[in-house]
C-alpha cells in the first residue's frame, strides 16, 4: 500500500478529504481502460456530482467507491483506510439506484427498516429512525404502503431516505432521477439538495444530464473516455471551461476556430480562416501559433444595438428566428459559420427578422479560448 | 369530439356497441376452435366421469323387477315373499336369456362370493319349471347367503339409479349389515393407501424437483445470454425424447448391473448392487427428471423479472450477501417457485407411465388403478369414482395453497 501524497492542496489545511481515488485503473476486458489514471479526492461534506457521456467512467468510477466493481490498478481510501479489497457490505456506504430497487415484497417501512435491521439496531430504535427518515422526505404516514403504491417519486424519495437512515457517512447515488418526468425530476433536484444541506452528508452522484450537474452540486467532475477533464464549480465548469469537450459537453457553445496570434494579460487573440480576429480568455495549456477553439455560450452575444462598443464585434445575417417563450433562439450566419446560436432577450427584438443584417458583440471574458483536440 | 358530445346518450352507447361488436366477434371467432376442443375433450368427458361414479343402472338394466323391489325395501326388515319373487323371476329370466354375467359382476365388486353366488342360483333356477310355493325356500336352499343382510344390503345398493358404492369403496369405507358406513377391513382396503402414496411420492418429486431446479434457474437467468440459450436447450432436452423413452432409460441406469450401481461398486460404496429401480427410488428420480423442466421454466421466467439491483441494493445498505439473498431475493421468487411447484405437483399426482415401468407393486399409484380399472376390469363405476377422490383432494389442496401462497402472486410465464 502506497503512502497518501501529501502534495494535494485538498489535505493540506482546506476541507477534509472523506474519499480519495490513488491513480485507480479499471479494465473490464483487459485491453480498454474504463477508467485510467483516476485521482479523486471527495471532501467531506460536498455534492459531488460525477458527469459525463455514457460510457466515459462515471458509473464505473461509483461501482467501485460503492465495492461492486474492483479497480484493476490503485486504490481507493476512505477516511484515509485503504477499502480497495472492503467488500460493498462492510463499506457503510448509502446508495440510490436509477430503478429506486425498492423491495417489492417489504413495505415502505420494512425497506427503511432493513439497513438498520441488518446492522442489528435495537426494535425502538429503529422504529424512531424509520419515523424520522419518513419525516425527512415527507412522507409520514405512508409506512405500511406497499412500494408499487406509490409514485414514481414517492418511491424515489424512500429510496433516498433508505440509504440515509442508517446514516452513512456518504451516500452514492446512480442517477436516481433517471426515471422521473422532466417536472418531477426539476423538483426532486430541490429536495435532494435541501436534505443534502440539511444533513451535511457527503454526496457522490452520477448523472449524464448537465442541468442536474449544475443545479445540484458543490462540485462537477467531467468525465470523458475514463478520465476526469475538469472538477470545479458548477459556475467555473460552465463559464471557465478547461477544455473543449467540457465547453462542448457542458451547455450550448459556439464554436470558432483559428490560429493563436498572440496571448497576453490572459486574452488570447485568435485570427480565423477569413481573416477576422477575435479575443476572448486564454484557457490552459494554450500555446502561440497553436490551433484555437473559441467557444462562446449564445446567451452572452449581444444583438444589434447592444451589441454597442463591445470589444468583439462582427457582423451577422439572421437566418433563422425561433422564439422560445422566454427568449428568441437566432440562427445567424457569421464569421465564416452559418450556424451560429444567438438566445436574444423578447422585448425589443421586432427587428429580429430573418433577413436582417445586424451587429454583434461580446466582451473578451465571454468568449473562452481553448486548445482544439482531435 | 364536439358533434360527440351532443348526441344523445343512446346513440353513442348504441354506435360504441356497434364499433365494438366486430372486434368481439373477431375475438370469439379465435377462442372458439380451442373452447369447442376443450369442451368435447375435457369438459365432457369430466362430467361424465362425475357422473358415473355415482350412477349404477347395470343391475336394473337386466333384473328390473328385483331392482324396483330391493330400491322399495326399507333396508331394515327382512326381505319379505315379494321381494325374494322378484329376485328370483328375475334371475331365471337373465340365466335364460344369458345376460347374468352383468347382475354377477357387480355384485361381485360388493360381495366376496357374488359372482359365484349369482352364477350358481340362475344355474339351478334355470332348471326349474313353474313357480315354486316359496321363493325364499327356493333361493335359501340353493345357496344360504341369500338369507344374510349384507346380500340383500348390496343389491339394494345396486338397484340404482344412485349410489354411494363406488365412492365409498374409493374411500375404503362399506355398508355394513345394518346399512351403517363403516370401515373396510383392513385386507381389503387399498385406495387411501394409494392415494396417501400418490401424494407422497408427488411431495417428494416436486420438493426435489423444487430443490434441484432452483440453482439452474438462477444460473440460467443470471447467465449472460449466449450461455443463458445453450443451458436452457438443455433443460428442455428432455422434452425432445418420448416420456416412454425416459422411463426406460432409467432401468438401463438403475438397474442391478447399470452404470450407476457399477460406479458405486467401482468407487467401493458398496459391495453389491443397490435396488435403484422397480422400488420408491426408481420412481422418485425418474418422475423428478422428467417433470424437472416444469419447474424451472417458470422460475426462470420470475427470476429474469428480478433486476440484480435490487441484490446490490440490500448488499450497499450494509446487508451480507447471503442474508441479502434470503432476504431480499429469495422472497421475490416466489411466484415462480410456487407456480413450478404446482405445475409439478399436479402433473405428478395424475402420472401414470413412470410408476408403472420403473416401480414395483407397492409403488403405483393411483392414476395405475384408474387405468386398471378402465381397461382391464371395465369397472368404470370404481374408476370414476377413484378419478372424483383424486381430482377433489387436487382441489382441495390447491386452495389451501392458494390459501398460502396467494394466488395473485403465482406467475407461470
Amino acid at each position: 500500500m502506497r503512502e497518501a501524497p501529501t502534495d494535494s492542496p485538498v489535505s493540506s489545511g482546506g476541507p477534509e478529504c472523506i474519499v480519495r481515488f490513488d491513480k485507480v485503473d479499471k479494465s473490464y476486458d483487459g485491453r480498454l481502460l474504463v477508467v485510467q489514471g483516476l485521482d479523486l479526492d471527495i471532501l467531506r461534506g460536498e455534492f459531488l456530482t460525477l458527469l459525463g457521456p455514457s460510457g466515459s467512467g462515471k458509473t464505473t468510477t461509483l461501482m467501485m467507491l460503492a465495492g461492486f466493481e474492483a479497480p484493476t490498478r490503485g486504490s481507493i481510501l476512505l477516511e484515509g483506510a485503504d477499502i480497495t479489497r472492503t467488500p460493498p457490505h462492510r463499506r457503510g456506504l448509502g446508495m440510490v439506484f436509477q430503478n429506486y430497487a425498492l423491495f417489492p415484497h417489504m413495505t415502505v417501512a420494512e425497506n427503511l427498516a432493513f439497513p438498520l435491521e441488518v446492522r442489528r439496531v435495537g426494535r425502538a430504535e429503529t422504529e424512531a429512525a424509520v419515523a424520522r427518515a419518513l419525516d425527512m422526505v415527507r412522507l409520514t404516514g405512508y409506512g405500511e404502503r406497499r412500494p408499487i403504491q406509490l409514485s414514481g417519486g414517492q418511491q424515489q424519495r424512500v429510496a433516498l431516505a433508505r440509504a440515509l437512515v442508517f446514516e452513512p457517512k456518504l451516500v452514492l447515488m446512480d442517477e436516481p432521477l433517471g426515471a422521473l418526468d422532466k417536472q418531477l425530476r426539476e423538483h426532486m433536484q430541490y429536495e435532494i439538495k435541501h436534505i443534502h444541506e440539511r444533513l451535511g452528508v457527503t454526496v457522490v452522484y452520477v448523472t449524464h444530464d448537465q442541468g442536474e450537474a449544475l443545479t445540484m452540486s458543490d462540485r462537477v467532475a467531467v468525465f470523458n473516455d475514463g478520465r476526469i477533464q475538469q472538477i470545479d464549480a458548477p459556475r467555473t465548469i460552465y463559464e471557465h471551461p478547461d477544455t473543449a469537450f467540457v465547453a462542448q459537453f457542458i451547455g450550448e457553445n459556439n464554436r470558432i476556430e483559428g490560429k493563436v496570434a498572440m496571448i497576453s494579460e490572459g486574452l488570447a487573440e485568435v485570427v480565423l480562416a477569413d481573416g477576422a480576429r477575435v479575443v476572448a480568455e486564454a484557457g490552459p495549456g494554450l500555446e502561440t501559433g497553436a490551433d484555437a477553439l473559441v467557444s462562446l455560450r449564445p446567451e452572452r452575444i449581444a444583438v444589434g444595438e447592444a451589441a454597442g462598443s463591445a470589444r468583439n464585434r462582427h457582423e451577422g445575417t439572421i437566418s433563422e428566428v425561433i422564439y422560445h417563450g422566454d427568449h428568441l433562439r437566432l440562427r445567424i450566419a457569421a464569421l465564416g459559420r452559418d450556424d451560429f446560436v444567438v438566445k436574444a432577450p423578447v422585448v425589443g427584438a421586432e427587428h429580429l427578422r430573418p433577413g436582417a443584417t445586424v451587429p454583434l458583440g461580446w466582451r473578451p471574458n465571454d468568449g473562452r479560448a481553448l486548445p482544439l483536440d482531435g | 369530439m364536439a358533434d360527440l358530445t351532443t348526441l344523445p346518450d343512446g346513440d353513442l352507447a348504441r354506435d360504441l356497441k356497434r364499433a365494438e361488436r366486430r372486434r368481439r366477434l373477431t375475438a370469439m371467432m379465435l377462442v372458439a376452435p380451442l373452447f369447442l376442443f376443450l369442451l368435447v375433450s375435457f369438459v365432457l368427458p369430466i362430467g361424465d366421469m362425475l357422473r358415473r361414479s355415482v350412477i349404477d343402472t347395470e343391475v336394473a338394466e337386466v333384473w328390473p323387477n328385483a331392482a324396483a323391489a330391493a330400491a322399495a325395501w326399507d333396508r331394515k326388515s327382512e326381505p319379505g315373499e315379494a321381494l325374494f319373487a322378484a329376485l328370483g323371476r328375475d334371475i331365471r329370466t337373465s340365466a335364460g336369456e344369458r345376460t347374468i354375467a352383468t347382475p354377477a359382476r357387480r355384485l361381485n365388486y360388493a360381495l366376496d362370493n357374488g359372482r359365484s353366488l349369482v352364477l350358481g342360483t340362475g344355474r339351478a333356477l334355470k332348471q326349474l319349471e313353474g313357480e315354486p310355493a316359496s321363493w325364499r325356500a327356493t333361493l335359501l336352499a340353493e345357496n344360504p347367503a341369500w338369507g344374510e343382510r349384507m346380500t340383500w344390503i348390496a343389491l339394494a345398493d345396486a338397484a340404482g339409479p344412485l349410489t354411494d358404492f363406488y365412492l365409498l369403496t374409493a374411500t375404503d369405507l362399506m355398508r355394513d349389515a345394518n346399512d351403517d358406513i363403516v370401515s373396510r377391513p383392513p385386507e381389503r382396503s387399498l385406495y387411501l393407501q394409494v392415494l396417501g402414496r400418490t401424494f407422497l411420492v408427488s411431495f417428494t418429486v416436486t420438493v426435489l424437483c423444487v430443490l434441484l431446479g432452483f440453482p439452474v434457474a438462477y444460473l440460467v437467468s443470471n447467465a449472460p445470454e449466449r450461455v443463458a440459450n445453450l443451458l436452457l436447450i438443455l433443460v428442455l432436452l428432455p422434452f425432445w425424447t418420448s416420456l416412454l423413452v425416459r422411463s426406460a432409460a432409467w432401468i438401463v441406469l438403475l438397474q442391478d448391473q447399470g452404470i450407476v450401481n457399477d460406479i458405486l461398486q467401482a468407487l467401493h460404496v458398496t459391495s453389491e448392487p443397490i435396488r435403484l429401480i422397480f422400488n420408491r427410488t426408481g420412481v422418485v428420480v425418474a418422475m423428478t427428471h422428467v417433470l424437472l423442466p416444469f419447474v424451472i421454466m417458470p422460475m426462470i421466467a420470475t427470476m429474469k423479472s428480478i433486476p440484480p439491483t435490487y441484490l446490490r441494493a440490500a448488499i450497499s445498505l450494509g446487508a451480507h450477501p447471503a442474508v441479502a439473498f434470503v432476504r431480499v431475493y429469495l422472497p421475490q421468487t416466489v411466484p415462480g417457485v410456487a407456480a413450478g411447484a404446482l405445475l409439478v405437483f399436479i402433473m405428478a399426482l395424475g402420472y401414470y407411465v413412470t410408476p408403472a415401468l420403473v416401480g414395483g407393486a407397492d409403488d403405483q399409484m393411483l392414476a395405475y388403478f384408474i387405468a386398471f380399472f378402465t381397461t382391464s376390469s371395465a369397472n368404470w363405476g370404481l374408476a370414476a369414482a377413484l378419478g372424483v377422490i383424486l381430482l377433489s383432494a387436487t382441489m382441495l389442496l390447491y386452495v389451501v395453497y392458494a390459501r398460502i401462497v396467494g394466488m395473485g402472486r403465482v406467475k407461470l410465464g
